[in-house]
């Protein structure tokens, strides 16, 4: 019998492309040439061992194609790169195969979602997963569609939640061996969060996590009167897996009302959590709430980042999270223990963590019906933005706002299914300041940087700074090459040992998403979206 | 015509302001909110609501009038979510934005009229005044200050008096200058269009588009304060008005 990786190697190397197995899925370092998942792999570290393109030879990088997209949404997906096919999702719920040498188009797959969709900040997507030949697509509509990735027509359709009532579906699913895994957007509609599992075949449910816990299940307790029926915790982001613990890793959004938190009294689990989930049962295994009691709209959607390695000179297995309320936190990810917490901009709201990093909230950090000023502002340190672990540098790459404040003002907040349930406005205590095509933005109400942390010490290693802020995600590479882009339209490479920028593009239009690199006919390949259209970059020949 | 010493008048203009603020009972509004809400109008409710806010028969948000809604609260859900039966449909927009719209509307029941007279204030604006030699009004005068073409539809009256009698302490960010001295040491000032981490553009005291790359200049210095007199000894307290009012009579080409 042959072993399934010399098969799959056998295949590749007579031009035979194979299906995408779950042990591919497991060992992306076997084929760095692909990018098969949302983040390049299970551990989520956007980390790519291709080193052909250097940080002595980056100059030279060119433009090879440009995909130009039939939307003028905010572009924030990430492709997919299988065996020289590039499957890529243009916002809101249009999927692509191209020719990810040049460009061309294979197929488009065209979904309308249904008139009720009403995602709370954008008719966005972000990406897709690959199991064998099937592509599967979250929609705005709450949809999880199966759809033949050669043929590009739709398998099957179900529906994950109630559009009508906020539930909304953002995020690029994760394959976890026989099963594909989703969550929900909606928080500001007062919707019930929860994830769940799906055979990958017929879609049908396996299991789901109530993240906001239901009568009779361990944290109902955490919420005042009947506030966990519109308690939100969505999870919006995608997740990550670690095959040695056979546990899933996701994220949790904030509790609703985001910013009135009068009828919630108590910790309001698990809103603002990473949770540790089985990955056959979907039973929970540990929480780790970085935001008890969020006032603030702090969602816990960030990536979490899984890296096995010494910390302190001890040999762990860790999960590196940098937190949308301007905290940098490593925890031990076999028990959810908490290992490091330091913040890595400004904030307010806490005047600190304490041993078992739980915030020590700063007392004047409330909402109030005048406003309050509260570092970091609404969308925080950072946000969904996917940061990157690089294990030659041993640095955590954050995509992060600095500086930056909001005035809060609390508002009542009456629960009416699909109408907001947010209980207040958080504005730029500056609001004219313009950002985008036009900045007016300046260094008085933040600025954007790359923060690269050292998980050892919490110290930041070096920070590359922007006037305009960044929502772009960060990709590293074996030649300790940072790419990354902004707002502003820049797409960078930076030296990942010491921040100095060796090359930039200027692409007229915000990056919003994670860029990838793959590898066709031997030579490395680096893909950026910017405003509407997906750009591809080369080495000069 | 007696004129009013600029304490004086400073004391009845945040009088003014407060009542206004008061008597909406909405502490949050800023001038700022009103001008980001005019905006949206535009985009969202000019093409029913009209340029006056009384093209729907029974509202009129110059006269303050509503069918369905009273509170801001009651404002804030309408946007959202519309009325259902009507033409009124649901607006997706962020809070701040719903928040910016309703200090919007709130404020063309305020700043409606001036007391003044149009006529006269345009005399004044364009003569005693001097406002040309930097503003601009209907493609007539200077383009290095803030074009105050459409000022009577994006501002209150109380802000435009305060803009005039003190003009450092209203100033808005946006129209910040911006001074730049390049390698080869020329210097450069006017208005800031537009930055990045990279480069600065500007319209410059000859009205000339500049666009410099910042690794080519020795310094830029973004100045806080203004090069505009403040107009509170130049003006009467009734010339002023008549200058309010003329100002809030420039809505625009729409």
């Amino acid at each position: 019998m042959i072993p399934r990786a010399i098969a799959v190697t056998f295949m590749l190397a007579a031009g035979l492309p194979a299906q995408v197995s779950w042990e591919r899925l497991l060992h992306p370092e076997r084929e760095p040439q692909n990018w098969l998942t949302y983040s390049g792999g299970s551990f989520s570290q956007r980390y790519s061992t291709l080193e052909d393109i250097k940080p002595d030879n980056v100059k030279t990088l060119e433009m090879q194609w440009v995909y130009q997209a039939r939307s003028l949404e905010k572009f924030e997906a990430t492709p997919l790169v299988v065996d020289g096919i590039m499957y890529l999702t243009e916002p809101p719920n249009n999927v692509v195969a191209l020719d990810a040498k040049t460009g061309a188009i294979f197929w488009v797959y065209e979904y309308r979602p249904a008139n009720d969709a009403r995602p709370c900040c954008g008719s966005v997507n972000r990406g897709l997963a690959i199991l064998g030949d099937t592509l599967f697509m979250g929609t705005i509509d709450s949809r999880l569609i199966a759809i033949d990735a050669k043929a590009g027509r739709p398998i099957w359709n179900i529906r994950i939640g109630d559009p009508k009532a906020g539930y909304s579906i953002t995020q690029a699913p994760l394959i976890v061996k026989d099963k594909v895994i989703v969550g929900v957007a909606g928080a500001e509609y007062g919707i019930s969060g929860f994830i769940a599992a799906y055979n990958p075949a017929s879609g049908k449910e396996v299991w789901r996590f109530n993240t906001i816990p239901q009568p009779g299940e361990p944290g109902h307790e955490t919420w005042a009167g009947d506030s966990w029926r519109h308690g939100g915790g969505s999870t919006w982001v995608t997740g990550s897996y670690d095959a040695s613990l056979n546990t899933v890793y996701w994220g949790v959004g904030n509790p609703g009302a985001d910013w009135n938190a009068d009828n919630r009294q108590g910790d309001n689990l698990y809103s603002d959590c990473a949770i540790a989930l089985d990955a056959d049962t979907g039973k929970l295994k540990w929480y780790f709430q970085f935001t008890p009691h969020d006032e603030f709209d702090y969602d816990a959607v960030q990536v979490p980042v899984l890296v096995d390695g010494n910390w302190q000179g001890s040999p762990r297995k860790m999960m590196m999270w940098a937190n949308r309320n301007g905290f940098f936190y490593v925890l031990d990810r076999t028990n959810g223990k908490f290992l490091y917490g330091t913040p890595f901009t400004k904030e307010t709201w806490a005047t600190g963590l304490d041993e078992s990093g739980r915030p020590i909230r700063a007392a004047t950090a409330t909402p109030t019906e005048a406003g309050t000023l509260i570092y970091p502002g609404v969308q925080g340190g950072t946000n969904w933005y996917s940061p990157s672990y690089s294990p030659r540098t041993g640095l955590f790459y954050i995509p992060s706002w600095q500086d930056y404040y909001m005035n809060l003002a609390k508002m009542p907040a009456e629960y009416n299914e699909g109408q907001r349930y947010t209980g207040g406005a958080p504005r730029s205590p500056v609001p004219t300041l313009q950002r985008g095509p036009i900045n007016t933005w300046t260094a008085e109400n933040g600025s954007g940087a790359v923060v690269a942390m050292d998980p050892n010490t919490g110290g930041k290693k070096w920070q590359f700074k922007m006037t305009d802020v960044t929502g772009s995600g960060i990709l590293t590479t074996a030649s300790d090459i940072v790419f990354t882009g902004g707002r502003e339209g820049y797409f960078y490479a930076l030296d990942a040992k010491d921040g100095t920028m060796l090359w930039k593009a200027a692409l007229g239009g915000p990056i919003a998403m994670g860029p990838i690199t793959y590898r066709i006919d031997g030579r490395q390949y680096v893909a950026v979206a910017a405003g509407h259209a997906l750009f591809t970059f080369a080495m000069r020949q | 015509m007696k004129f009013v010493r600029s304490s004086a008048l400073r004391a009845l203009l945040l009088a003014v302001f407060c009542f206004g603020i008061v008597a909406v009972a909405q502490p949050r509004y800023l001038p700022l909110d009103v001008e980001n809400g005019s905006r949206l109008y535009r985009t969202n409710c000019f093409a029913c609501h009209g340029p006056d806010g009384n093209s729907i028969p029974g509202v009129d948000f110059h006269a303050g009038k509503f069918k369905r809604v009273s509170s801001d609260e009651d404002m804030l859900r309408t946007i959202a979510s519309g009325v259902p039966g009507t033409a009124m449909p649901p607006t997706p927009m962020n809070d701040s934005s719903r928040l910016a719209l309703v200090a919007y509307i709130r404020s063309m029941h305020e700043s409606a009229t001036g007391s003044g007279n149009a006529g006269r204030g345009r005399a004044l604006f364009e003569g005693k005044g001097g406002c040309l030699a930097c503003h601009r009004v209907n493609g007539k005068g200077s383009r290095v200050g803030p074009d105050l073409s459409e000022v009577g539809g994006i501002r209150t009256a109380a802000y435009i008096e305060r803009s005039i009698v003190a003009p450092a302490e209203s100033i808005l960010p946006e129209h910040r200058f911006v001074r730049v001295v390049t390698l080869g040491g020329k210097v450069v000032t006017g208005r800031r269009l537009n930055e990045d981490t990279h480069t600065i553009q500007l319209i410059d005291t000859d009205e000339q588009l500049r666009s410099f790359s910042k690794s080519e200049l020795e310094t830029f210095t973004l100045l806080t304060t203004t090069t505009m007199p403040g107009y509170q000894d130049k003006f009467s307290t009734a010339e002023l008005a008549d200058v309010v009012t003329y100002l809030l009579t420039l809505k625009g080409l729409d």
